[in-house]
């Protein structure tokens, strides 16, 4: 298959900038910010989104959504990316749709999806617990209690967890923390006796959550994927989350490169635009370069989820490792290049250094990525 | 079956029937290239047999015009045959800067009598070129060349040293960037001009590198007298006269993204980190012995891979008509200090081992050596701070100082 895009999503990508460019730009952002908004995104705008067909680009047509595929899901978060568009989009439309989607059993799909596409629905992914990402060490417990679970332990970084009307929780149903088998996948109500949510206000704005768990009750229908055997499950819903946040750091890093490029030709100092001098033009260019890698990365991990959604983990770290590690590079790369400027709170080029970092963070740094290949690997 | 299955599965059976199995080896490297020429001696029977019978074929150029020696194949039946080819694991029957450079550079500005006389030859093998670019005072800056050809009335007279010239002393001819007009502004009086190495006043001496033996040479010429026709109507200037720097361009961006994807050395060959598990082994969790280390190599694999998947897009993006253009100039960056990145880590993992220059043990410090060379990677076909210059101005069209 060709690295390339079809005509279909390159008209989605167009279509999705003029929508972004004008509904959702980086004022957006910041608004929500400034007014302190409860929920961290405008809903209207999230309805607005599910009737051009995003909220639900990985719903079938048969639930009710546009089943655009994961490279349609890319384009949209890259171009989200551009503009630092908060919406629950990562959370619901990719997470939470691909556990459905690939996992769940069939009376959940028709419960739920139909809600995806429509924006009547937030869900969130709960699987870390500590500073950093590792989906084997989920030390939070499931006990077997009568024909359910009861759920107790606590989770961190859950994006769009304050908001979330359901919670998709990784827990501990066998084995102990570091170990992958006896993990499981619970849908869990965000409103159910026990569930205690703090709104975790990130650097980035967006929204985060931490959760405490306390002999939360699941039952048996309420389980996503295998019992004990949830890791699997877990792996695929985190490869469609590290190649969507893959696309947002490609569309970020992009926006401000190009801000970058654009300043070089105006900033003028000892009488010369600062864009003619060798010193910056090296440096931006090999950062052009690292950029073009990251689109490849991406768009080879989005069109893998859709052809071999099993296989796709290994291309979907390297995704992850890649745009985490090059969009980092061109924000401090942005905020050096614009000098006083770009430290100022007015412009916004800090937005996107505070956004990457997040989204780098999320699912896995850099290091966790290629870590991982190079066990993947062999050595 | 549509055309091209049916293209697919003629082309399977005539390389099965007509390919010697010597030649079916999967042997790469420079040993095992047939390069071609009047001088040239084939190392076994089955490597003549095989070029001659893939040159009847046109299919030493499949994608040249059947009318110059080629096979008049179009890009999807030219990747069936590579396709075909890499499967069998076929060598390639002919290599050779006549078919990578001048074929591509005639076959755009050359007329068809130029064509005519020089490409039948290097689609059979007959006659090996090399290139004339680089001198002694025009490396990166090489439109300062300063080549001297004097038009004569019937003939050019040229004078002046070419360095860095791939071959020159085993080619037969030699396509030359010489200066036709001194008063014009640089890149103006540059020409493209075709010279037989037999030419009196025409001589090379090699060059020994950090690394060893090398194919380059100085290319000297004195009072070389060049004819303004090689043969009726074939002119011995290719494009328009002082128009050389356009055809000089067009083949360096053929160059780089051959230095690009080749001297990346990474298609094909043992991955990083299987190399360095070989050398300093693993731990019981099957982690590289060494933590340092195999966190440069991770980082590196990284890279590596990102680059390939970027090749790979670039040449669709080309196929569906976006073209490459400057791009090019990233592959070439890109891929070669990636190179020198990789060949430093061989050398890390390899220790004292690897700094072993002769004996059969290191098979005469091939690693060492090879270590070496790839620090001509991003020298040669212009350096990374030429490409950079080139991705300022021409991709981010960033003003000039």
């Amino acid at each position: 298959m060709p690295l390339i895009l079809t005509e279909e999503q390159e008209m989605l990508k167009e279509s999705a900038r003029g929508f972004l460019d004008e509904k959702a730009p980086v004022a957006a952002l910041r608004k929500l910010r400034d007014e302190r908004s409860e929920e961290g995104f405008s809903r209207a705008l999230w309805k607005e989104m599910a009737e051009m067909g995003w909220a639900g680009i990985l719903v079938e047509e048969e639930h009710g959504g546009s089943g655009f595929g994961f490279v349609g899901a890319g384009v949209l978060a890259e171009e989200m990316g551009r503009t630092l568009t908060a919406s629950p989009f990562l959370s619901t439309s990719i997470l939470a749709a691909t556990a459905l989607n690939k996992f769940a059993n069939d009376a959940a799909k028709s419960e739920y999806l139909p809600k995806i596409a429509t924006a009547d629905i937030v869900m969130a992914l709960a699987v870390d617990e500590g500073r950093k990402h590792g989906p084997a060490v989920t030390a939070m417990k499931a006990e077997k209690s009568g024909n359910g679970f009861k759920l107790s332990g606590s989770k961190a970084f859950v994006a769009d967890g304050h908001v979330a009307d359901k919670l998709i929780v990784a827990a501990r149903t066998a084995g102990s923390p570091g170990e992958e088998a006896g993990i499981s996948l619970f849908l869990v109500d965000a409103k159910a006796k026990g569930v205690e949510r703090e709104r975790t206000i990130m650097v980035d704005s967006r929204n985060a959550a931490r959760v405490n768990f306390e002999n939360v009750a699941v039952t048996g229908e309420d389980v996503i994927g295998e019992i004990d055997n949830g890791h699997a499950a877990l792996e695929g819903v985190l490869s469609a989350g590290r190649a969507g946040l893959a696309a947002e750091l490609s569309g970020s890093a992009q926006q401000a490169f190009e801000m970058t490029t654009t300043y070089l030709k105006e900033r003028t100092q000892f009488g010369k635009v600062i864009g003619s001098f060798q010193a910056l033009q090296h440096r931006a260019a090999h950062l052009y370069c690292e950029i073009e890698l990251v689109k490849s990365v991406t768009l080879k991990a989005l069109q893998d989820l859709d052809n071999a959604f099993g296989m796709a983990g290994v291309t979907a770290s390297l995704a992850k490792a890649k745009a985490g590690e090059v969009a980092k590079l061109a924000s401090q790369e942005a905020v050096q290049m614009h000098g006083g400027i770009g430290m100022t709170d007015e412009y916004d080029i800090g937005l996107y250094m505070k956004r990457i970092r997040v989204a780098q963070e999320m699912f896995g740094d850099s290091a966790y990525h290629a870590e991982r290949l190079a066990r993947l690997r062999g050595y | 079956m549509s055309d091209l299955e049916a293209f697919r599965k003629e082309t399977r059976e005539w390389l099965d029937a007509n390919c010697p199995k010597e030649m079916r080896d999967g042997a790469g490297g420079e040993e095992n290239i047939c390069w071609g020429g009047r001088n040239w001696k084939f190392k076994s029977e089955a490597q003549k047999v095989w070029l001659e019978r893939m040159a009847a074929k046109g299919w030493t150029v499949p994608a040249w015009p059947k009318d110059y020696g080629g096979g008049g194949l179009s890009k999807e039946e030219v990747k069936i045959l590579k396709d075909e080819m890499r499967k069998m694991k076929m060598r390639s029957p002919l290599e050779s800067f006549g078919i990578w450079m001048l074929g591509p550079a005639l076959l755009k500005y050359g007329t068809h009598e130029q064509k005519s006389m020089f490409l039948p030859p290097i689609a059979r093998g007959e006659i090996r070129w090399c290139q004339g670019y680089s001198e002694p005072n025009a490396g990166s800056d090489l439109a300062s060349l300063q080549t001297k050809c004097e038009d004569k009335g019937d003939h050019w007279l040229v004078n002046g040293q070419k360095i860095w010239t791939s071959y020159a002393d085993e080619s037969d001819w030699i396509f030359v960037l010489v200066r036709t007009d001194p008063k014009a502004a640089k890149h103006d009086g540059i020409s493209f001009i075709l010279i037989d190495m037999a030419t009196k006043g025409v001589s090379t001496k090699p060059i020994k590198l950090i690394s060893g033996k090398s194919p380059f040479c100085e290319t000297f010429f004195d009072d070389a007298v060049v004819p303004k026709e090689h043969g009726a109507g074939v002119n011995a200037v290719v494009g328009t006269l002082n128009r050389g720097w356009d055809v000089a361009k067009y083949l360096l961006t053929h160059e780089r993204e051959m230095i690009g994807a080749g001297g990346g050395g990474l298609l094909g060959g043992r991955g990083i980190g299987e190399m360095a598990a070989h050398y300093v082994g693993v731990d019981e969790k099957g982690r590289l012995n060494d933590p340092m280390l195999r966190t440069k190599v991770a980082q590196a694999e990284v890279d590596g891979w990102a680059f390939l998947l970027t090749m790979e897009r670039l040449k669709d993006e080309a196929k569906a008509g976006q073209g490459m253009g400057a791009k090019s100039s990233m592959l070439k960056y890109y891929g070669t200090e990636f190179n020198k990145r990789r060949f430093e880590l061989f050398m890390d993992a390899s220790g004292s081992e690897g700094l072993e220059w002769e004996g059969e043990r290191s098979e005469d410090g091939k690693l060492a050596k090879n270590w070496l060379r790839t620090k001509a990677n991003s020298i040669e076909g212009g350096t990374s701070e030429v490409q950079l210059n080139i991705i300022s101005k021409r991709i981010l069209e960033l003003p000039d100082a």
